[in-house]
Order: structure tokens, then sequence, then C-alpha cells
């Protein structure tokens, strides 16, 4: 962490302080910007987390492949069976292998992990950008973030599952409802920077409107941060989804999702501790390989935000 | 000061005017309306109607929220569908145990994280420094029910020694007895996220010109560290605190569950699973006030502290 390279630093004050009025060509190029940042500023900790959550993706994309038996296939006598040659994590409590399950359990993390990290942050982006841009919804649109953020959050996703019901579409819902405020405060913060910028003026000068302006000044600079962002997001998202899974308010069984098995593994932690165990080392490995590539994107994206963790 | 003080309780109006809103509001989505709970089959129309107009669900909407929130304001949120009592006398009931495995949370925290994070600011890029890193990135890992079973696994059942189920109330000890595991699984991540704070607050100050000077002018190294750089490290650990607080109490919820403990997470889970729509709107907005009142005092205190905050 400490000994991530300076000479990155006056590479996004270039980014951030681009070179005015310009014509149509600046997205790209700031998009661009964007991405040789990323190559430039390359670290252990993209490759690492890059890799570890590449691994989890194909797990979840190869399910089928990879698991040994039906997930939802009940075996009344085979109940409870450490992990062994036949049931590499063991059996649960229906005679289920739940190495199979962990596997298929993937694909609902990662589809509800994904799915909220682009609502959280075309909503989060829209909300922020008018926040940061106009004054008068500011103070509107800040206030009502906050009040979102003053429950505390799984209570607020228990109580919006409650209201629509179970579903993975709901708990996508619910958990972008919860995390939108964090995506729309880093945006309308640097939104809030970038509106001073000489730039901004300019391009004010030459008749710009403020759509056009958004679009081609604002947004691409907001990038760095929302990509930061959203890997954290998707972290969060994993570990909430597991919990309302876990707590009955989330995806509904038989369907396995890493939490509804964590769910089922409580009444048995005396006698098969095996069905805790393999669970929670996949939500682990998933939300570490997202928190450490999170971790090494902001080094390199926004170095202003470095060590001010 | 006063100034400040004023300002900053003005703000709470209109974030608690949302907060009950949307507290109120969300049950209202839910399919049908809680009368249904009280009419069966065979209920006459004319008992319908009366039990509809008792429940107040007959009128519109925003009539009923006022008259929900104007009653919250007296302190009066309504009564349990199912428990047959007020939901502040539940909630009462609840919210001690979660009260106390919250601060008891925080103080584990406290006591991993703070060291922790001025040890390795100290001595950036050493050893201990990466350790930590290793630390925090695990903790903000593992899901706390999680790490919450493995306790219960590793350390309850083996030794017997704390409760891996329940709430023993007989004293206060035994009360915290059961809850020490529970802290443990809750703070955890927290204290990641407190020592990587702490770590970065530290640097910050270690890195500002006032430190040099003291240490230019020849101060001793322990002078420097006990005035100057503690003393300003702080504020930014009570910030952290406060957003700490907020996590704590939704992850004492989930932890509550594992451990079967009383506090207002099951209290929720069980109005859920019995549609109890008083208490799930009670519980939002006095769980939700809890966390306003604590970032409230964080804020005062940060004003108190730090008198450049009076002069924004």
């Amino acid at each position: 962490m400490t000994e991530s390279s300076v000479h990155d630093q006056p590479m996004t004050q270039g980014e951030v302080a681009p070179d005015g009025t310009g014509g149509g060509r600046e997205p790209q190029r700031r998009r661009s910007a964007t991405l040789y940042l990323l190559l430039k500023g390359m670290n252990g900790r993209i490759l690492v987390g890059s890799f570890m959550l590449f691994f989890v993706l194909v797990i979840a994309v190869f399910a089928p492949l990879i698991a040994t038996q039906d997930p939802l296939a009940i075996d009344a006598v085979d109940r409870l069976l450490a992990p062994g040659a036949d049931h590499w994590f063991g059996t649960d409590e229906l005679g289920r292998d739940v190495f199979s399950r962990v596997i298929y359990g993937s694909r609902i993390s990662v589809m509800v992990g994904m799915s909220v990290v682009v609502t959280t942050t075309v909503l989060g982006t829209v909300i922020g950008l008018a926040a940061g841009f106009y004054r008068k919804l500011d103070g509107v649109f800040m206030r009502i973030m906050d009040a979102f953020q003053s429950f505390p959050s799984i209570l607020l996703a228990i109580a919006i599952m409650a209201a629509l019901g179970a579903s993975a579409r709901n708990v996508i819902i619910a958990l972008t409802i919860t995390n939108l405020p964090k995506t729309a405060r880093v945006v309308r913060g640097r939104v809030l920077g970038i509106r001073e910028e000489t730039y901004i003026e300019s391009a004010r000068a030459v008749g710009l409107g403020d759509i056009r302006i958004m679009r081609r000044y604002v947004l691409p600079n907001t990038l760095a941060p929302l990509i930061v962002q959203a890997t954290f997001i998707l972290a969060l998202a994993i570990i909430a989804e597991a919990g309302l899974s876990f707590i009955g308010a989330g995806t509904p069984p038989p369907a396995p999702s890493w939490g509804n098995i964590l769910a089922a593994g409580r009444g048995y932690m005396r006698q098969a501790q095996w069905i805790t165990l393999f669970p929670g080392v996949f939500i682990m490995i998933s939300v570490l390989s997202l928190n450490i590539l999170g971790d090494g994107l902001r080094d390199v994206l926004d170095p202003r935000l470095k060590d001010r963790r | 000061m006063t100034t400040y003080l004023l300002r900053r309780i003005l703000t709470i109006i209109p974030v608690a005017v949302i907060v009950s809103f949307a507290a109120f509001m969300l049950v209202q989505l839910a399919p049908g309306d809680p009368s249904a709970f009280f009419i069966g089959e065979d209920t006459p129309p004319e008992e319908v109607e009366r039990i509809r107009a008792e429940l107040g669900v007959d009128r519109t909407v925003i009539v009923q929220y006022t008259a929900w929130a104007q009653r919250a304001v007296t302190g009066d949120l309504g009564e349990s569908f199912f428990q047959r009592r007020p939901v502040t006398e539940a909630f009462a009931d609840a919210f001690p145990v979660t009260a106390l495995l919250t601060l008891m949370s925080l103080v584990i925290a406290l006591i991993l994280a703070v060291p922790i994070g001025i040890f390795s600011a100290l001595k950036p890029g050493s050893i201990g420094d990466r350790i930590s890193t290793v630390f925090v990135f695990i903790g903000v890992s593992m899901p706390n029910f999680w790490l919450g079973m493995l306790l219960v696994i590793l350390v309850a059942i083996p030794f017997a020694y704390f409760p891996a189920q329940g709430f023993n109330d007989a004293t206060i000890f035994t009360g915290m007895q059961s809850l020490f595991l529970p802290a443990v699984a809750n703070g955890y991540a927290q204290a990641a996220i407190i020592a990587r704070m702490t770590r970065s607050g530290m640097l910050e100050v270690l890195r500002s010109d006032f430190v040099q000077t003291a240490r230019a002018k020849g101060l001793r190294s322990r002078v420097v560290l006990m005035k100057h750089i503690f003393s300003n490290a702080f504020n930014p650990i009570l910030t952290v605190i406060g957003v700490a607080v907020a996590s704590l109490i939704s992850g004492s919820v989930v932890i509550e569950v594992v451990f079967n403990l009383p506090g207002i997470g099951d209290l929720t889970v069980n109005s859920i699973a019995r549609r109890d729509y008083p208490m799930i709107q009670g519980v939002l907005l006095l769980s939700a006030a809890a966390i306003i009142v604590v970032n409230l005092v964080v804020d005062i205190l940060y004003g108190v502290l730090d008198p450049r905050i009076r002069y924004d």
C-alpha cells in the first residue's frame, strides 16, 4: 500500500485537468486515459484481485460442468456425510451434495452482485450528476440519501424484501436502494470539484448546454472513482445477499445460494461443520478478490485517495 | 459553537421527515393491507368495514401517514398485531440487547484497531504494517455472521465457556458473557475499517507541518507523539466511530440470528415473518433514530474537540 509508485500522480492530475474547450474526441481520449492509467500503474493487487475474481466468475459460468452432482438431488440415506471421495464438501441435512450446491450458489451471488453494481452505478451517476451540477437539487437529493443511510442497511433491505416478496429480482432492488447513496455521494463529490474547473467555464463560454457539458466533460472525469466504487459495491452486495439469504429474506430455497446453505449449516454446527465452512470460504474468496482489486485500482485511478483510507 | 450546534440539530428535521415517510411507505408497498390478517373468508362485509376503519386502512395513504407521524411524535407507534402490546414496549425490551452488543462490538473493534492503525502508520511498509494490511483485508472480506458461526464451532462448542446460543440475562456479567462471541464477530470487520482509517489519519498528521516543526525544534519524539500526533489523530477516529455504529447496528441484526439473541434483529425477522406492519415501521423508525442521534453526538463532539469546525 505504501510502496505504491509516486510517479502516477502527475498522470492523473493531467487527467483531471484536461485541455479545455476541445472537440468531439474528448470522451474517447478521456476513456483511453483511464485505460492508459490502468495499464501503466498495473500493480500486484490488480493482478491478484483480477485473477481471483476470474476464478469465481469461471465457477459461476461453468457451474453445470464443475458440479459433480445435481445440487437439488435429495438422498435420504447419505444425510450429513463428512467430506470424502464421493462428496468433496460432504452432504447436508437432506443428503444434498454441498460441493455442487456451493458451486451453483456462486451463480446467485455473482448474478445479484453484478446486477446491483449496474443499477447502483447507473442510478447513482444520474443522481450524483444532478445533485452536483444543480445546486437546487443538491439539498433535496442529499437529504434523501442521508435519510436512507440512517437506516441500518440490513434492516432496510429486510423490510424492502418483506414488502416486495422474496425473489432474486427483489434482492437486487433492495440492495440497490441500500447501496445507491454511496455511489451517488462519490459522483456528487467528484462533480462538485469538476464544476469549478476552468475548462467547464470555457465550455460554457463557447455556449455548450448543460447536458453536453455533463456528457463530454463531467461524466468522463467521474469514471475512475466510479470503477473503484463499483468493485467495492460488488463486494458489499455479495456479503449482503448472503446475509439476506441467511436470515431467510433473500433468494428462496431450494435453489442454492451461499447464504441459504449457511442457514442450513447453522442447525448442524455440532455435527456437520462442513456445511458452514465451505460456502463461507467461497464468500470470503470472492469478496477478498474484489477488495484487493478495488484497493489496487484505487491507487492507480484515484491517487488522491491514496493513504486516505 | 451555539450556531454550529443549532445548525447541526436543524439538519435532522428534513432527514427525520424523510426517514419516517420511508419507514411508513415501505410497508404500504406490500400487496394487500394489514386488515387481511383480521378478516377470514366468512367475515361479514360490515365487520370487514369496521376492522378496516379501526385500522385506518380505509383512508388515503397520506392521511394514514400524517396520523401515524403525529402519534409517533408523541411516542405512540401503535400496537403490534401479534404481540398485542405497544410497539415501543416491544422495542424497549429488545433494544438493550442490540445496544449492548453494538457497544461491546465497538469496544472490541477499537481495542483491536486503534493500536494496529497507529503502529502501522508509524512504520509504513514494515512487516508489522504488512501484517496489519492482511488483517484489514481479511476483516473486510469475511461476512460477520460466518465469522460468528466459526466462533461457535471453534470456541463455543469445544470450550463451553461462552454460550453458543441465547442471551443469559441473569446478571450483567452473564449478559456480557453471552454477547462476547457475537461482539467479536461483529466487531472484527469494523476493526479492520477503523484500523485503516486510523492509519491514514495518523499518516496525514505525521506529514503535517506542525509535526515537522516540532521535530525540527528538537522535541523528544515521545513528546511529539503524545502531544502533537495523538491529539490530532483522534478526530478522524471519532468520525469513523459514527459510521461504525451504524454498520455495527446493521451487523448486529444478522449476528443476532446466528446466536439466537432477543434483540431488534430477531424482533424484525419475526415481525416480518408474521407481517406485523406496525412493528416493522416502528423498528425501522426507531433504529434510524438511534443512528441519527449517534451521528449527531459524534458531530457535536467533533465540534467541541476541533474548534476549526465551528467556523465553517
